[in-house]
């Protein structure tokens, strides 16, 4: 029989009882991840739009800089660097969502979490490996798209807001966005985590980051803005600025603190759950 | 060696599993029988910890599923549902899962190799037969060259040459020493393949032996027997030393005395005989009867079948 003429050590019937290995749950993940389509395109589509709309509208803005107001350029001669991350990734970032959402989503709807689950049956170690290779993805190709588009963008600027990467905050800004993305992706992860169906995860997120950000403003006076400014996109997204803004409640450290924070929640949460539920 | 202990799973008002227990001996098939409903997946899914038992406990080895570090390599199972990402290939399947359980690349090759998926390795689950589908399944069980393998309905979708297949390859790894646990529908299926059957109906156990005493117990023999004076053809085959009881139209079911004995008999009484027919029920048929009210015949799990569900399924004919 072949079978048993294996590469495993001493099939022994009773468990070998040695540590379970977290690297070798990296190496597992990593190859889930990087052997479906939507990450690739997902990470694809993240990279061109964030470069494409950071071109767009920092020439947009040149081009239209007489016509805009004088509180809207001194926002941007104050920190363009917030400025050119900020229009790159503003609809860049769905795409970490819709990502961030699948990755764990579709293990259950293709049912691979069932082969996933026998393979760890303690689960949330699968969970972490899984936050720990993704974020560090989405981290290192955030920044690929971040580094070329702030010098693309600052160029562009030059004219009428210049930058230089060695300006206070700038630095910090250009890591800080793939920080940000970093963090979504695990708060979309989770949300996907809880949720289990990629359609509704999917209008969970895009809720949080897209439709509760310009509710919260309807709300009235001082609590409005608070409410607003905890929310987790838009607490998170500070940490792409060089400097907290006149309007701000929070400086950008605060702010990613907070959306630290409701991620950290959400993902303990989901790793409570994912215990807890039958799979 | 599967062990099963007072197990219960309740979904909503449905009890799946009922207070069930028995034990899975290594070195041997051991049939995991029940009609569809029966609580078979829900069992296995049980065993390896995918669910949470309302009550009871399963154990491999003596350990709960979740507790073993590196599952795969103690443990392999086939499921029901399909358990692959769909966009990803055969291959990279098997690797993700090797990884996780310390195993080397080339393990993956073997299996693959083993398992008759070279052609296809490279392509995406998502595009495979029912068939292959099912053989990527029993790839990822045997990934870990475990010492346990339980497989839910392994022969589902497969062609007749996949099902030769299958049979043998269960039979070979429980004649290598293994532990094999395989569930089916189908009694006929079982008792070509199986060493030892558990059965079991409502989720509760019904029958718990080896296969060869399940069939003798279920199909029951009988020889159909008609005549002009049943009442003396009766009285002379009880004073022989047979069992007697009653069929349609009048015939004798006559158990423990073959049909040449019959005649000889009869032929010594003078009684002339219209019909001499030996009967076999047929051993599908007699399951289905077992475990289709398992509430009633769950109580009486070790008693061996009685005459009258013996003879019920030659009323049908």
């Amino acid at each position: 029989m072949t079978a048993a003429t294996s590469g495993a050590d001493t099939p022994s019937g009773v468990d070998s009882g040695r540590s379970w290995g977290f690297g070798g749950l990296l190496r597992a993940e990593w190859t889930k991840l990087r052997s479906v389509r939507s990450t690739v395109w997902s990470l694809l589509l993240l990279v061109v739009l964030t470069l494409g709309f950071t071109t767009l509208f920092t020439a947009l803005t040149v081009s239209q800089w007489s016509k805009s107001s004088v509180s809207q350029q001194r926002q941007i001669v104050a920190d363009p660097v917030g400025m050119i991350l900020g229009a790159g990734f503003q609809l860049s970032q769905l795409a970490i969502c819709v990502l961030g959402v699948m990755v764990m989503a579709s293990e259950y709807s293709t049912g691979m979490i069932r082969s996933s689950l026998l393979a760890v049956p303690k689960r949330t170690p699968m969970l972490w490996a899984k936050c720990v290779v993704f974020a560090a993805l989405v981290f290192v190709v955030a920044e690929v798209a971040a580094i070329p588009s702030f010098f693309i963008g600052a160029a562009i600027l030059h004219p009428k807001a210049p930058v230089a990467l060695g300006d206070p905050g700038v630095a910090r800004a250009i890591v800080g966005a793939g920080l940000y993305l970093c963090v979504l992706s695990l708060f979309a992860l989770a949300i996907g985590a809880l949720l289990r169906h990629t359609a509704a995860a999917i209008t969970g997120i895009i809720g949080f980051v897209l439709v509760l950000s310009p509710l919260a403003q309807l709300l009235p006076g001082s609590f409005g803005e608070h409410v607003h400014a905890y929310l987790p996109s838009e607490a998170g997204h500070l940490i792409a600025q060089a400097r907290q803004g006149t309007n701000d409640l929070l400086s950008p450290w605060q702010g990613f603190g907070v959306f630290c924070l409701w991620t950290a929640v959400l993902l303990a949460a989901a790793a409570y759950l994912l215990k807890r539920r039958d799979a | 060696m599967i062990e099963v202990r007072d197990l219960t799973k309740q979904y909503g008002s449905t009890r799946a599993v009922d207070h069930l227990s028995f034990a899975v001996q290594e070195g041997k098939v051991t049939g995991f029988l029940g009609p569809n409903g029966a609580g078979k997946s829900t069992t296995m899914r049980l065993i390896l910890g995918l669910d949470r038992p309302d009550g009871g406990t399963a154990t491999i080895g003596g350990r709960p599923y979740r507790e073993l570090s590196q599952p795969l390599r103690v443990v392999g199972a086939l499921l029901e549902a399909r358990a692959v990402h769909s966009g990803r290939s055969a291959y990279n399947h098997l690797l993700c899962l090797a990884q996780s359980q310390g195993l080397p690349r080339r393990r993956v090759d073997e299996v693959i190799e083993l398992i008759g998926l070279t052609q296809v390795a490279r392509k995406r689950a998502g595009g495979f037969s029912l068939g292959m589908g099912q053989r990527l399944g029993i790839a990822a069980a045997l990934l870990g060259d475990p010492k346990v393998l339980v497989l839910d309905e392994p022969v589902n979708g497969l062609d007749p040459e996949g099902i030769r297949w299958i049979r043998n390859l269960m039979k070979r790894l429980a004649a290598e020493g293994r532990t094999v646990l395989v569930s089916s529908h189908l009694m006929n299926e079982m008792a070509v393949t199986a060493d030892h059957l558990v059965v079991i109906g409502r989720g509760r156990l019904i029958a718990d032996c080896p296969t060869e005493e399940f069939i003798e117990r279920s199909s029951h023999k009988f020889v159909r027997v008609k005549g002009p004076d049943p009442v003396g053809l009766e009285r002379a085959i009880v004073g022989g030393g047979g069992r007697v009881g009653a069929t349609d139209g009048g015939a004798l079911a006559v158990s423990g005395m073959d049909a040449a004995h019959i005649g000889e008999l009869a032929a010594r009484h003078g009684l002339v005989l219209h019909e001499l027919a030996p009967q076999l029920a047929s051993m599908e048929e007699a399951f289905m009867e077992l475990t289709g009210d398992s509430v009633e015949y769950g109580a009486q799990a070790d008693e061996p079948a009685g005459p009258a569900m013996a003879a019920s399924p030659a009323e049908g004919r």
